[in-house]
């Protein structure tokens, strides 16, 4: 019984300790429980993101760059479906084979299959390797023809920038293409929504516009595995395209400077002269920006470097020239504006002048005569100039000058390839040289040779605010948020102030003292085309719709020797590098002028013969497409 | 005693039949069907090998329970000292000609199938020392002899599993033996100072596990110490578990389970799985028929004769809660991953093995709880 007992009494122990374990058991299972609710209740968001994070990647799209038109809407810069082909090597059942067949298909060199098989090597099996960017419709269609052979290869339509207009507006808008490093590093939206196979600005407004051109990302979400493997396509997230920007640029005109400098160097700026629209904007000689998009092979893009017209320069912003006799309505203007002269003042011009013993030369040997300020703008007569210029000072001649745009930027913040040029004075020259000014350089200033420089842009401004009656304008190319119409900016012109376009500002911007004066030099340009022994007489339109006033100009490239001043060569007979530039600026028509321009043929030889055609031909076209733009009410609003 | 003549007669196999606990047999057949689906989804929605296998493992142990049902307990109670010998010899023998695989060596080939003799141990020990403390008297449960004996028992086997390497089912060993210690009645104030001189000792113990070990340790203290590596498994746990949330993913759509996060998923972290797609209701209910199934083993030792049945049973029924509070602590980030399968849902041929054995056993205790054990 002893052992009876003993077995009950442990029976005992061994249930009452079960009772205290069950116990414990039930807190245990209670706490995991509420663990699990922490969990998967308290926390299912937060899991739920993670988990999502875990199984879903995004890929970004290359952004649809924003479409730039011209001032009729038409698409300068927009984009264009290209076909590519694409290779995922995990797909393919013989790569080699599959790179035999390619080559034969497509031409493709030795170099491009070891990049190929080296992409290959670097890339996990899934990314696939582009083959082609841009296929041509036939290639494209023959690789789908054999797609059943071409395991592993997939044809792909995408979107790429183009250029319409080929090398028309290259200069304008300059190009985009794969950007580099320190491009990706340097701009934060770059940054965001860069993908492989995007291309920036590279010059131009495409560069400057950047971010509002730039467009979203359209996204694609893939659900992948632990490796990264895509699974399965979850959904597509639409990117947003570019902002359109809309120029002031009209592409009939851009296209015809394009054509009137063919084969030539040089630059045609055409300019709306109330609202500082920049209508036409050419330098030549240009190239195709499209070379640029897919990787521009060596030869083509040699054959433009070393061209010796240089077609990498925009000479309308970054030429400097001398601006020649173009300078002269400055002149004439600063002296009068100055009291240096009026309308009787007479110089006798003996077809040289004389000073401190240095010899002053007229371009006609022979001399002008006694000749008054309109007979001097007309004939261009250098003698009338140099003996204005001493009255008048170079540092007084620096002030009227600046004032109409000389030696500052004009388009400044839209170009960053944009010169300032250099209009000098005496502290100028001290600061700079460290030489005092001397008398004979106000002389040759005021025959715009020397020290002076300008860029083409520049002559075109100075005459848009000569012929406008005198007043400041902001020249633009971007039609912005606050377009002003020719007839508004006119008017508020003429009623003494002008509207800023960009500040909504009414602005006193005057540029003159006497509204006379002004007029005096129109006259004077007037003369200098239209009438007989005008510089630019024949090139003149008699239909007052589209008469218009302008001054030659020929600028010395190198000092003329007293040989070859005694030779008198013909233009064909001086070598092309040491040949005048020939400069023409104008503004039409004569009667409510609407247009200013500039020409500049580099090395053309003189600015009646080269230049001066050429505005007879483009004034045409120019006074014609003037109903046209007006009619072209429909102001988008862009906002920049 | 005439009661006691009569039931030490043979049962007949009908009664046996009609005897077995069908409360605990069919919780066990449902946990069956459910590791099945399980097992379907880690293969991705189709029948592969890990589904395959771990059906002709279910179809071969189940009848196994079954047989070990029909045996007395009284076999059972003769044959505990040699059950734990024999293990102990196959403890020795995978210590020097076991299989090495991922750095330890733990198994054995016996031509059907990879055995792990640790994983029977689990069983084992419960086996010998409820037959131990049967057989004491009360008098002697505290006497220093039987607790050495009782310890040594246990450290044999455990220090065996834990040079295989094998940390995690080491530990289940000493907690299966030391619950027959406490359920036999040795003094509560013993284990309180075992365990405060367990807590001084554990710097050294720490100074001699494993480097990988320690790592684990680390890790469990802190996951996103090193989100890639380490901690990788903890972090992809508890993000399946969390997003099933309410009412999980649903079947065969689990995200975490099918793109490849989840580590180990047919064997330590099948919980994870099944609590992703199934979510918290799921988890709990699948917990709720884990407490039937410990409830009724609780239930059977409570009913019978003899005290090696009821200590067998309130042990084992220790064990099974052991196994499921290690392993679902670890997969939830609340123990260090220390490798312990859940029974019956993880996929691995020794353990579910054991498990069946285990039931078998209860079930003989069931069908025999008249049986009084001299």
């Amino acid at each position: 019984m002893i052992k009876s007992n003993s077995g009950i009494r442990k029976t005992d122990v061994i249930n009452r300790r079960m009772f205290i374990i069950g116990a414990a058991k039930a807190v245990v299972f209670v706490g995991i429980i509420a663990r699990l609710f922490s969990l998967q209740i308290n926390e299912n968001t937060k899991y739920l993101t993670l988990s999502d994070k875990n199984r879903i990647r995004e890929w970004k799209l290359p952004p649809t760059r924003g479409n730039i038109v011209d001032y009729f809407g038409n698409v300068i810069a927009g984009n264009l479906k290209v076909y590519q082909l694409h290779i995922i090597p995990e797909q393919v059942e013989n790569f080699n084979y599959l790179l035999v067949r390619l080559k034969n298909l497509l031409n493709l060199s030795d170099k491009k299959i070891a990049k190929i098989n080296k992409l290959k090597a670097e890339l996990k099996p899934w990314d696939s390797i582009i083959v082609s960017e841009n296929l041509s419709w036939s290639q494209f269609v023959k690789i789908n023809n054999y797609l059943y052979d071409l395991v592993g290869v997939k044809p792909v339509m995408t979107i790429s920038r183009n250029y319409p207009f080929k090398d028309i507006y290259t200069h304008v808008l300059g190009y985009v293409s794969q950007p580099n490093e320190k491009e990706i590093l340097d701009s934060q939206i770059i940054q965001e929504r860069f993908v492989p196979g995007m291309k920036i600005g590279k010059v131009g407004l495409e560069k400057r516009l950047e971010n509002y051109l730039i467009g979203t990302n359209a996204i694609q979400r893939y659900e992948v595995n632990a490796y990264g493997k895509r699974i399965n396509q979850l959904e597509h997230q639409k990117g947003e395209q570019g902002s359109k920007i809309r120029l002031t640029v009209d592409t009939e005109i851009q296209k015809a400077c394009g054509e009137l400098l063919n084969e030539k160097a040089g630059s045609i700026s055409v300019m709306d002269i109330y609202t500082g629209d920049i209508i036409a904007m050419y330098s030549s000689p240009s190239y195709d920006p499209n070379l640029f998009l897919f990787g521009i092979s060596q030869d083509e893009w040699q054959l433009i470097r070393n061209n010796p017209l240089k077609p990498l320069i925009n000479k309308t912003l970054s030429g400097l020239y001398s601006p020649g006799s173009t300078i002269k309505p400055i002149v004439a203007l600063s002296a009068l504006e100055n009291n240096v002269i009026d309308t009787k003042f007479k110089v006798k011009c003996t077809g040289k002048m004389e000073l401190y013993g240095q010899t002053f030369h007229c371009w006609k040997e022979k001399g002008h005569g006694w000749v008054s300020l309109r007979n001097a703008m007309k004939q261009s007569c250098d003698t009338y100039f140099y003996e204005v210029a001493r009255l008048l000072g170079v540092d007084r001649l620096n002030i009227t000058a600046e004032k109409f745009g000389l030696g500052k930027k004009v388009l400044g913040e839209y170009f960053d390839n944009e010169k300032k040029g250099l209009f000098p004075n005496t502290k100028w020259k001290k600061n700079n040289l460290g030489r005092g000014w001397v008398l004979g350089e106000t002389l040759i200033t005021g025959i715009g040779q020397g020290y002076i420089q300008s860029t083409p842009l520049q002559l075109c401004i100075m005459t848009a605010q000569i012929a406008n009656g005198g007043y400041a304008i902001k020249p633009k190319i971007i039609v912005n948020s606050n377009p002003i119409s020719y007839e508004d900016a006119k008017q508020s012109m003429e009623s003494g102030l002008l509207f800023d376009s960009n500040s909504d500002a009414l602005l006193d911007k005057k540029l003159f003292k006497n509204k006379k004066n002004i007029k005096i030099v129109q006259e004077a340009m007037f003369a200098s085309t239209n009438e007989r022994f005008g510089t630019s007489y024949k090139s003149r339109i008699d239909d007052p719709k589209y008469q218009f006033a302008g001054k030659t100009g020929t600028a010395q490239v190198k000092r003329i020797s007293k040989r070859e001043r005694e030779l008198d060569l013909e233009l064909e007979q001086i070598p092309y590098k040491d040949r005048d530039h020939a400069l023409y600026v104008a503004y039409g028509p004569y009667i409510n002028p609407r247009y200013a321009l500039s020409i500049i043929v580099e090395h053309g030889g003189s600015g009646s013969k080269a230049a001066a055609p050429i505005a007879k031909k483009l004034f045409k076209l120019i006074i014609d497409r003037h109903e046209l733009r007006n009619k072209q009410s429909n102001f988008e609003r862009i906002t920049i | 005693m005439f009661q006691h003549d009569r039931l030490n007669n043979e049962i007949t196999l009908f009664q046996k039949i009609k005897n077995l606990d069908y409360i605990l047999l069919i919780s066990v057949i449902l946990l069956s069907i459910i590791s099945v689906f399980v097992m379907y989804s880690t293969d991705g929605g189709e029948i592969l090998f890990h589904t395959k296998n771990h059906l002709v493992k279910l179809a071969v142990f189940f009848p196994l329970m079954i047989i070990v049902a029909f045996f007395n307990i009284k076999f059972w109670h003769n044959f505990s000292y040699i059950i734990y010998l024999l293990v102990i010899v196959l403890l020795i023998y995978v210590s020097f000609f076991g299989i090495k695989a991922s750095g330890s060596q733990r198994w054995m080939d016996v031509y059907f199938f990879v055995l792990q003799p640790s994983e029977l141990m689990k069983i084992a020990i419960i086996m010998c020392l409820a037959k131990y403390y049967h057989r004491l008297k009360i008098e002697n449960v505290n006497s220093f002899t039987s607790i050495t004996i009782v310890l040594a028992v246990i450290l044999i086997p455990t220090i065996f599993v834990i040079s295989q390497p094998d940390l995690g089912t080491s530990i289940l060993i000493a907690l299966s033996g030391l619950i027959i210690l406490w359920l036999g009645g040795v003094k509560i104030k013993y284990f309180i100072y075992s365990f405060i001189t367990f807590l001084i000792s554990l710097p050294f113990v720490i100074s001699f596990l494993k480097p990988y070990q320690k790592l684990r340790i680390l890790t469990f203290l802190d996951p996103d110490r090193d989100p890639l590596g380490a901690g990788y498994q903890i972090i992809q746990s508890k993000i399946a578990i969390g997003s099933g949330g309410l009412d999980g993913k649903g079947f065969l759509k689990g995200t975490q389970s099918y793109l490849d996060f989840l580590p180990e998923k047919h064997t330590d972290f099948i919980f994870t799985l099944f609590s992703e797609e199934f979510g918290f209701i799921g988890s709990v209910g699948l917990l709720i028929l884990y407490s039937i199934i410990i409830f009724r083993i609780i239930r059977i030792g409570s009913i019978s004769r003899s005290n090696f049945a009821r200590l067998f049973c309130f042990g084992y029924a220790f064990a099974i809660f052991i196994y499921i509070v290690v392993n679902l602590s670890m997969v939830l980030g609340l123990l260090p991953i220390v490798g312990s399968p859940l029974p019956i849902m993880s996929y691995g041929g020794s353990s579910m093995l054991a498990t069946m054995i285990g039931f078998g056993v209860v079930l003989s205790a069931k069908i025999n709880h008249k049986q009084m054990i001299a």
